[in-house]
């Protein structure tokens, strides 16, 4: 009996423990710079990485990062088996009704249209997106014909060897790529405002952590540091709060 | 050894030799030896799934044989990708599910909550507090189990039809000897059965080998992952190292890997055919057995 007892009481403390020291681990894609993306010591980088671990030094929470499949990175994060997604996801009312968002940690955004030439086709011809964005849906729903690839690296691959006639994404994921490729990529047609900006991806049931979260975005916004970080990351035309 | 500090000062070999030892390079190198564990570890685990599936398939009570041959006709019906995508989800829950309902009976909260799956912090696998290693080791095992069943599946299809090839009269032979059925199949089925399921066991490795790329849906991080990453085009903001799409020589080096790795195979196949064949009632082992004696 007196085992039992002392074994039940290490088991509670061993439990209280755990929940005092509880890891919350992040999920991203690290593959869309410059939300996300690996470096070249190979570790997870870029302004949601920045952004996450400052939440979590706020919120007083430990945590890791994991990196998965875009395709699967929605069911893996209802499984449980991990407790949050930043990756550039915009929120929608499609998401919204299987996950829950934290409010937005970058503006609305403008997706757009790069080709190899300005007189590209981009309203009929044939447009790559990244399957599962909103990107992709937008195309759908438009008169070009869509392709869509499991990477972002792929829908712009598609264009440069002329598979598509113009690629839709972020622009600030574009924005780079047209900026280093000397004038073989370009912007065309206009900028279109799409989804209700990027919040971090909870699952619904996760209801405190998703106000401890939504606190310290609100605390960055407040003091200046999230607006500091986007102007680091994505430059002076950014939109700030 | 150049110095790696600033790599835009350097060119040509220097800035190579400094390019690919970068830790992500080395990350890449490491996923090869992920991949041959994976294989190493997969191979017998599949052909242990597919013996055993072949042996119930192959059962005289009924219930038992049910299960072999829904094992083989289920797994090698749905698609890998779909497999892959979901089974894995599925199979982390189920232990999970029967975690919880052993270590968590002070839990109030459903299992399932709308389209979440939440099991009490004790009972999630790895816990949560669990070292970054514990949980890829985890995903290694689950992805090991995966493929063992999915590869099993077709190994059982294998083994079942090899162990029908071994001749009857063998078999009959042993009943008349006053064996068991069970030291028939010990003794003359299984010795024997083996010749005729390598050439399907030898295709079977060769696909598996070429599935490996699989692993990324089950979050292990292989060489098609790494090569995909690395090749990808770099722009200057991100990187010391920028450079444009480069997933061709990332692609080519992996199309000689897979070459010199399926050549090898095919030589040792080669020569455990040759050893397997020895002494067979078969045209090959009556082949060698004439080349010896002449």
């Amino acid at each position: 009996m007196k085992t039992l007892l002392t074994t039940a009481a290490a088991l509670s403390l061993a439990a209280s423990a755990a929940l005092a020291q509880d890891v919350i681990r992040m999920g991203t894609e690290g593959a869309y710079p410059p939300y996300n993306f690996i470096n070249d010591a190979g570790d997870v980088d870029g302004f949601e990485i920045e952004l996450g671990n400052e939440l979590c030094t706020r919120a007083e929470l430990t945590c890791e990062w994991v990196t998965n499949d875009w395709d699967s990175i929605i069911p893996n994060l209802v499984s449980s088996n991990y407790d949050t997604i930043m990756a550039g996801m915009s929120i929608t009312d499609e998401r919204d009704e299987v996950i829950d968002f934290t409010q937005d940690y970058y503006p609305p955004t403008e997706s757009a249209y790069v080709a190899t030439s300005e007189d590209a086709d981009w309203e009929t011809g044939v447009v790559a997106g990244q399957a599962a964005t909103i990107q992709a849906a937008h195309v759908a729903e438009g008169d070009a014909a869509l392709i869509e690839f499991a990477t972002p690296e792929e829908t712009v691959a598609a264009v440069r060897n002329g598979e598509a006639d113009a690629v839709f994404a972020d622009y600030d994921y574009l924005k780079p790529l047209v900026d280093a490729s000397g004038g073989e990529l370009v912007f065309v047609g206009e900028p279109v405002p799409l989804g209700d900006g990027i919040g971090m991806g909870l699952r619904e049931s996760d209801t405190e952590l998703k106000e401890t979260f939504d606190a310290a975005i609100t605390s960055m916004k407040e003091d200046g540091t999230l607006n500091e970080m986007l102007v680091k990351w994505f430059g002076e035309d950014i939109g700030q709060y | 050894m150049p110095d790696c500090t600033d790599p835009a000062s350097l060119e040509g070999l220097a800035w190579l030799a400094c390019y690919l030892t970068t830790g992500k390079h080395m990350a890449f190198y490491g996923a090869f030896g992920t991949v041959l564990l994976l294989l190493a570890v997969t191979a017998p685990a599949a052909l242990a799934f597919g013996f055993g599936g072949a042996s119930l398939a192959r059962s005289r009570i009924a219930p038992l044989a049910w299960i072999g041959k829904g094992y083989i006709a289920i797994v090698r019906g749905v698609p890998d990708i779909a497999f892959f995508l979901f089974f894995v989800i599925a199979l982390d829950q189920a232990f999970e599910w029967a975690r919880h309902q052993i270590r968590c009976g002070h839990w109030d909260q459903p299992i399932w909550q709308g389209n979440d799956f939440v099991v009490c912090p004790q009972a999630k696998l790895p816990l949560s507090t669990a070292d970054q290693w514990i949980h890829e080791v985890y995903g290694f095992a689950l992805a090991v189990l995966t493929f063992a069943i999915v590869f099993g599946a077709f190994a059982a299809n294998v083994l079942y039809g090899a162990m029908r090839a071994v001749p009857r009269a063998q078999i009959e032979t042993g009943h008349a000897y006053g064996m068991t059925e069970a030291q028939v199949f010990r003794r003359i089925v299984v010795p024997q059965m083996w010749v005729y399921a390598l050439p399907g066991l030898s295709n079977l490795w060769m696909v598996l080998i070429k599935a490996t790329p699989l692993l990324f849906l089950l979050g292990v991080e292989d060489i098609v992952y790494w090569a995909r990453e690395l090749g990808g085009t770099k722009t200057p903001q991100f990187t010391s190292y920028p450079h444009g799409d480069w997933r061709m020589w990332y692609f080519l080096g992996l199309l000689v890997f897979y070459l010199a790795f399926t050549r090898v195979s095919e030589v040792v196949l080669a020569r455990v055919t040759a050893r397997l064949t020895r002494g067979q009632a078969t045209l090959a082992g009556e082949a060698q057995r004439k080349r010896a004696a002449a």
